[in-house]
């Protein structure tokens, strides 16, 4: 395929991508919305005015950003492990494997679908959340870096869900056993100093301690974690996952015979 | 000009052991019209997977329009167009966007890919779905809309693994034109089917494919020829006298105005119409027992086994 067929391709994956989760919105992007409007107005507001600052911001303020990267976190991964995992359900990803798509097409195809949906979300979450607090953005720069890595990155690791996936139980694993805990735990609602240094030792292998940090040092300035050390791990994240994901689409892997 | 398919010793073993392609050989001259046929089980969709991609082949070459499948199946997987046995859409995409986004795969702009659907679904008698979402769709509407979706692209070869199956009568006859009519514009043919007075009726050329070997093949009409014998049924206005007989000819009684005849190679049925006639008896209709291509398909399996 030249070049411009390729890019073609890579369209038609991703505006079918954006189409379908536009099309069921009400399952896709209201429910973020909702959610963080709540997790707002109660860990924010009703509690957070109690609690008082933490990293020396308000506690509103610091747990914006985090929520921000959760939303984006869940909704650029659940996007491509629901839509490829479907695809894979009803025979309908034959129609990209026989055709002449290269693997790497498929792959940022899929990805381009969970980064604009986790993108869009971002937008109604920070939208929502400027009727609670104002926020002045430290470093765009920062800010959209790691928006656009995380989102990337949890998107291929969708990907490599619904390729092991057998059920939509499969399906679903991974995000409430695995990515839910270790956001919760990766310092959306706390600062690691918080922590004993046993425990803060232990959430340095969280790979979402630094992508909450890097997104906050973003919004706020402010950071548990050293910046450097989190884009690094971000970049390294994303890396692994395109590569793990090329070898699953490149073996066939539970998708060819 | 290069073969549609040449396909050259190609095995299969899954990784259960199972042998679904003991080394097949197979040639299809471009513009043909082919069947391959054979038993459930026997090889045929394995094969039909390998041309695919789904199924990765153990051993041996395969050839499309010229191309080997080992070094560009990119540009191979261009050159044809495939019809699977199952369904495989999305059935929340409509009609339309199924094409589009088919044709969308293969780099073909969406401009060009929408008026390709709108042909296509016209000539196969489903423009009015355009815009129906696939769920709402009969079975005989999807089996003609992944015929849209396997030409969107253009392919010089069309395969189709069981086309018409579970698809009635009516739908199958304009399916037929449809497919005499695009094998006539001069693109290949490949399909495989469990009804043999289909292949017989569409397809030139055939081979006969039994646990993952090729048994037989050749042009249909010279397979027939070879038949050793042929069962017609007679049926007549008059009531056929009992006991009637006719040296050399295998006649039995069906009912009283049935008659069996059964003619070896190189017998005609002319001494049968002028034994009949003398005994006062017309015959007003004539069949063949059974469809002469099933006679030989099982003759093939019988002789394979």
């Amino acid at each position: 395929m030249s070049a411009y067929e390729q890019w073609i391709a890579f369209l038609t994956i991703m505006r079918k991508e954006v189409r379908r989760y536009l099309r069921i919105w009400t399952q896709t992007l209201l429910p973020s919305a909702i959610t963080m409007s709540l997790y707002f107005l109660i860990f924010g507001t009703l509690i957070g005015k109690r609690i008082g600052t933490m990293g020396g911001v308000s506690y509103m303020e610091f747990v914006v950003p985090g929520l921000i990267m959760m939303a984006i976190i869940t909704n650029s991964y659940a996007n491509v492990v629901g839509s490829f995992f479907g695809a894979k359900f009803n025979n309908s990803i034959e129609e990209l494997l026989v055709s002449p798509t290269p693997n790497y097409v498929i792959v940022l195809g899929y990805a381009a679908g969970g980064v604009s949906r986790g993108i869009l979300v971002s937008i109604i979450v920070t939208s929502v959340a400027l009727f609670f607090t104002k926020l002045d953005i430290h470093s765009w720069f920062v800010v959209v870096s790691v928006v656009g890595l995380t989102s990337i990155a949890f998107s291929l690791c969708g990907l490599i869900n619904a390729v092991f996936a057998n059920t939509f139980d499969d399906v679903n694993i991974v995000p409430t056993f695995v990515l839910t805990p270790l956001t919760y735990l990766g310092g959306v609602f706390y600062s690691l100093d918080l922590l004993p240094d046993f425990w803060a030792g232990i959430s340095q292998i969280n790979p979402l301690v630094y992508v909450v940090n890097a997104f906050r040092f973003g919004v706020l300035g402010v950071s548990d974690v050293d910046i450097a050390v989190s884009f690094t791990m971000l970049i390294g994240l994303t890396l692994i996952s395109f590569a793990y994901a090329m070898h699953l689409l490149r073996a066939g892997s539970r998708l060819r015979t | 000009m290069s073969a549609a398919l040449e396909i050259f010793n190609l095995q299969k073993t899954y990784a259960n052991g199972f042998e679904a392609l003991k080394g097949i050989d197979l040639k299809v001259e471009e513009g043909d019209f082919f069947a391959l046929l054979g038993p459930n089980g026997a090889g045929k969709s394995t094969t039909i997977g390998i041309l695919s991609s789904l199924v990765s082949k153990s051993e041996g070459s395969v050839k499309i329009c010229g191309i080997d499948i080992d070094e560009d199946f990119s540009l191979a997987k261009k050159q044809i167009g495939i019809v699977p046995q199952e369904f495989n859409f999305n059935v929340f995409e409509n009609v339309e966007d199924v094409l589009i986004h088919q044709a969308g795969y293969y780099g073909i702009p969406i401009s060009v890919a929408r008026e390709r659907a709108t042909y296509y679904l016209e000539k196969l008698g489903i423009l009015d779905k355009q815009h129906v979402q696939m769920r709402m769709l009969s079975g005989g509407m999807k089996r003609r809309l992944m015929i849209a979706r396997a030409l969107v692209h253009e392919p010089r070869v069309l395969i189709l693994d069981e086309p018409t199956a579970g698809v009635d009568i009516e739908m199958r006859r304009s399916m037929y034109d449809f497919l005499r009519e695009t094998n006539a514009e001069g693109r290949t043919i490949i399909m495989t089917t469990h009804y043999l007075e289909e292949a017989e009726l569409l397809c030139r050329n055939v081979a006969i494919i039994n646990q993952g070997k090729i048994v037989t093949r050749g042009a249909i009409k010279d397979l027939l020829r070879d038949l050793n014998s042929e069962t017609f049924l007679l049926d007549t206005q008059d009531e056929i006298p009992a006991g009637t007989a006719i040296t050399g000819y295998t006649l039995r009684q069906v009912e009283p105005h049935c008659l069996e005849v059964e003619l070896a190679k190189g017998q005609d049925l002319a001494p049968v119409f002028a034994a009949l006639s003398q005994a006062g008896v017309t015959v007003v209709s004539m069949r063949n027992k059974e469809n002469r291509l099933e006679r030989m398909f099982v003759n093939v399996l019988e002789g394979a086994s």
